[in-house]
């Protein structure tokens, strides 16, 4: 939440997934991402009721476990220890992904190195590292109904994560609907339009945003 | 006892063993392992194998053991962090690794299994995944050929069997079992408990028996946890 000028301003990661939660809608069935997408199950508004699928097997993750109900058969994609709920599901990996090619899914919301002004996400290799794998998270964003992308609006070295086009190995190609960051909300309607900035997070202008996006957009 | 059912997983997997063989895992992560297999493989000293599993295990668990050993030439995988042995081998060009999409990965089990030798998957489309594959566009999308998966071997953990191999999962550990089980030319389960023909009820087997070939009681289990995270009871 602090920008490079010093002054603080904007949301902190808590916010961010407290702005993300916004688009949640009763009976929504989620995939929520790992990092900040995880926070956004604090808070899913008053009088919604969400189902969180993870991709490991699973409908209606429950909260964390008490410590005398730790079950190592029972965890998250993230490989965290969870608890079931009563209307909980489970079933293998084919199954999983099937419903989340399929488009059963609602929304996820994922974390991302870079999304382009042409919705491309990146957020699965840096060449010259190690490369861990993608994961599900190519599977995730061809097959969700609609995709949010939480992330810093800047890299730790000041440059914009929203730009152009993307210089990291694609995760998906035109596949982002929204980007909520700790300066601003950007969303298209849909896959042919392009983005605009339809939200300022509190003491950030439209001109703070312009200064630190590489991106075109709609203001 | 039938004659599914070996003493112990050196016994089930005789005969089924050589080099350079494809082998399919389950597991996720530490989660639904088939540990006494995997052991098992690793003690008969086999070496250039390719295995088929979502992970590659960490550092001495799972696969990781058999990376350890080197007796692993190749894995496809979709996610394999948390593994320093692997980053070794996989930077020193000694371990190919083909990343694979964890959902396509799964199909591509599924698949092989139900007799689908490759599949259209949108999966991927535009990124370094599709490269060399088949595009092919259906009602104004593009979707990737992805090809089916068939092992030479699958090694699978389950909770319950019965005495014909019909098997359940529990929780989140059936997860990459069931395409495993399935890919598999020869399947062989370890479960924590086989119980009589007829306990188990037919409407509720994850896999039936007919996926099943050899089978073994791999208990007792001392489960492993990667992230332990718990939450605190409230103040009475």
């Amino acid at each position: 939440m602090t920008t490079h000028d010093g002054i603080a301003k904007g949301w902190t990661r808590d916010q961010m997934a407290a702005r993300a939660a916004k688009e949640l809608q009763d009976g929504f069935y989620v995939n929520l991402g790992i990092g900040i997408p995880t926070l956004v199950a604090n808070h899913v508004p008053e009088g919604i009721t969400v189902t969180l699928q993870s991709e490991n097997g699973m409908l209606g993750i429950g909260p964390f476990p008490y410590d005398d109900e730790v079950d190592p058969d029972l965890i998250n994609a993230g490989k965290q220890t969870i608890s079931e709920l009563p209307h909980s599901a489970y079933f293998d990996s084919a199954q999983s992904f099937a419903m989340i090619r399929g488009g059963k899914i609602d929304l996820t919301v994922l974390g991302a190195m870079e999304v382009s002004e042409g919705g491309d996400i990146a957020n699965w290799m840096v060449p010259g590292k190690m490369i861990k794998g993608m994961g599900g998270a190519m599977d995730l964003v061809a097959g969700v109904k609609r995709v949010i992308v939480v992330m810093e609006h800047c890299a730790k070295d000041g440059s914009s994560k929203f730009i152009p086009a993307c210089t990291l190995p694609l995760t998906g190609k035109n596949v982002v609907d929204m980007i909520i960051t700790d300066l601003a909300v950007f969303q298209r309607t849909d896959h042919t339009s392009p983005f605009r900035l339809i939200e300022l997070a509190p003491g950030v202008t439209a001109e703070d945003v312009a200064a630190r996006t590489t991106a075109h957009y709609m203001s | 006892m039938s004659k599914k059912f070996y003493p112990d997983a050196k016994a089930a997997l005789d005969g089924l063993l050589k080099d350079g063989l494809l082998i399919a895992s389950g597991g996720f992560g530490l989660c639904g392992l088939p540990e006494r297999l995997l052991d098992a493989v690793r003690d008969s000293g086999v070496t250039g194998l390719t295995f088929v599993s979502n992970n590659a295990g960490i550092d001495n668990e799972g696969i990781g053991k058999l990376l350890r050993t080197r007796q692993v030439k190749k894995m496809i995988s979709s996610y394999v962090g948390e593994n320093k042995e692997f980053e070794r081998q996989y930077l020193s060009g000694e371990l190919e690794v083909e990343f694979c999409p964890q959902g396509t990965l799964a199909e591509r089990m599924r698949a092989g299994g139900a007799g689908i030798p490759g599949f259209y998957t949108k999966t991927g489309v535009g990124t370094l995944v599709a490269e060399g594959k088949e595009v092919k566009n259906f009602d104004g999308q593009d979707y990737i050929l992805e090809r089916g998966i068939v092992a030479d071997l699958a090694l699978v953990k389950a909770w319950k069997a019965d005495e014909t191999g019909n098997v359940v999962f529990r929780k989140t550990a059936r997860n990459f079992n069931v395409p495993a089980a399935q890919c598999g030319k020869v399947c062989i389960v370890e479960v924590e408990e086989i119980v009589p023909a007829g306990s188990l009820d037919p409407d509720s087997i994850h896999l039936p028996g007919v996926y099943v070939q050899r089978m073994i009681v791999g208990a007792p289990y001392d489960k492993k946890i990667e992230f332990r995270t718990i939450r605190e009871r409230e103040a009475a």
